[in-house]
């Protein structure tokens, strides 16, 4: 069947000749999908601003040899708050990245998909800083990946925890520490929340301190599940600050 | 094994690079090419050497120059006090064609983009804040793409590179285009092209 409909989120976009771009989706039904937009950066085109980077969409597509061939969109949800914010709309970034690393072309996943919308709707309403570490969580539960961080990962202690050593997969006690990054008692126990599931709980009660520690173990994270660097984190954390 | 002489083969590959041209188009060119005078295949390869060897980027706003400045940096009847910013110098031929900015321009030659970690770093950012605390400018139009990636820089330059200075800061307004249908705005120009509603005058 040529002609199919989806709903999905804009990962991102690449220029394609003179005025169309390539639109990188993460769709329900199909995973990851690749399609032209065609026209789509001339200022009268019919899809408007509809086809960003986080922009939540219902879509009609035409399914070519290479490329599919986005026919029609409209925005399901507005998600003002990510556009109208620098802070929001970074962190937004580091989740579309990621999503783009780990899934495939052509294999749904209903718990991803429901897992990015979910966050990006967060995002948008409370620009809530937890959101990244919460999702990169999530993300690594997923994917069958998940931090120690309630023992140590070399001997087993369960005091004195003090760095996260992120390429050995969990915490390590003072008198193993060796490399990794050294996080607050307060930064450990919500990542060990966030580990069991409770998200709601932490996105409420952590500090911003707290907040700011996770989410720069959370680009760490998920840059060592994806073997590269983010080029968004590098970007958002080291110049937005 | 090429289907064509090297040569041929060459051009064809070259011509391929060059932004929306497709290999079939490139095909079309080199062949055409083949076929035209010598003297007229000449005065292209000379007027791309020329390019490129007699313009840079001006050293005050970093559009196309011949020289250290360009032509608009250089014109006397042009208000110094007014800057435009925009991402790209097409973008001030298009400006200029509307025939309504009689002030001067900065190109960032870029635009931020954290999804091709493309940070303030690597834009004429740093030269823009130099520029406002060096020159008597009195408003900066921000003049980047209406998209999320133009908005965005936008955005960081007024909120976290303009606000220490005393200068008016101002963006393009988005609107509806000329001669189209209301029915297919997207939802966001409509909203805006609302909130920036003007009386009848
Ligand atoms: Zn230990
Ligand atoms: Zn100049």
């Amino acid at each position: 069947m040529p002609l199919y409909r989806d709903e999905g989120v804009v990962l991102r976009t690449y220029k394609l000749g003179e005025a169309d771009r390539i639109i990188v989706l993460y769709t329900r039904g199909r995973g990851k999908v690749r399609a032209v937009a065609k026209g789509v950066r001339r200022t009268r085109s019919k899809f408007g601003s509809r086809l960003e980077p986080g922009s939540m969409v219902s879509l009609q597509l035409y399914e070519g040899r290479n490329l599919d061939i986005v026919t029609q969109a409209e925005r399901t949800e507005p998600l003002a708050g990510l556009r109208a914010d620098l802070d929001r709309y970074g962190r937004a970034t580091i989740m579309l990245e990621a999503i783009d690393h780990v899934s495939t072309e052509g294999e749904a996943n209903p718990a991803l998909y429901k897992l990015l919308t979910g966050a990006l709707r967060e995002l948008d309403g409370s620009g809530n800083a937890l959101v990244v570490p919460a999702f990169v969580t999530r993300l690594l539960a997923l994917e069958g990946v998940q931090p120690q961080v309630d023992e140590c990962v070399a001997c087993g202690a369960a005091e004195g925890l003090v760095v996260l050593a992120v390429h050995e997969g969990g915490m390590l006690c003072r008198s193993c520490r060796r490399g990794g990054v050294a996080i607050s008692d307060e930064a450990r126990l919500a990542l060990s929340a966030l580990v069991a599931g409770r998200v709601r709980q932490v996105l409420e009660s952590t500090s911003a301190q707290a907040g700011q520690e996770l989410e720069l173990v959370a680009a760490r994270m998920i840059e060592q599940h994806i073997e590269r660097r983010l080029q968004s984190s590098a970007v958002i954390y080291e110049q937005l600050g | 094994m090429s289907a064509y002489a090297r040569p041929v083969e060459v051009l064809i590959d070259e011509l391929g690079r060059l932004p929306g041209i497709g290999p079939k188009s490139a095909q079309r060119i080199a062949f055409h090419l083949l076929k035209v005078d010598t003297v007229d295949a000449r005065r292209l390869a000379d007027a791309i050497v020329a390019m490129k060897e007699n313009v840079t980027f001006c050293e005050r706003c970093y559009n196309v120059a011949e020289g250290a400045n360009c032509a608009i940096c250089t014109d006397p009847a042009r208000d110094q006090s007014i800057l435009c910013v925009v991402e790209e110098p097409k973008d001030i031929a298009a400006l200029e064609k509307t025939g309504v900015f009689k002030g001067v321009y900065h190109v960032l030659l870029g635009v931020m983009n954290p999804l091709e970690g493309i940070g303030p770093e690597n834009l004429k950012i740093r030269e823009l804040a130099l520029r406002v605390a060096a020159e008597d400018i009195t408003e900066v139009i921000l003049c980047t793409n209406p998209n999320l990636e133009g908005e965005m820089t936008a955005a960081f330059i007024a909120s976290k590179v303009l606000a220490p200075f005393e200068v008016k800061v101002s963006r393009l307004a988005s609107g509806l285009p000329v001669g189209g249908d209301l029915e297919y705005a997207d939802e966001l120009t409509l909203g805006r092209a609302l909130e920036g509603r003007h009386g009848f005058s």
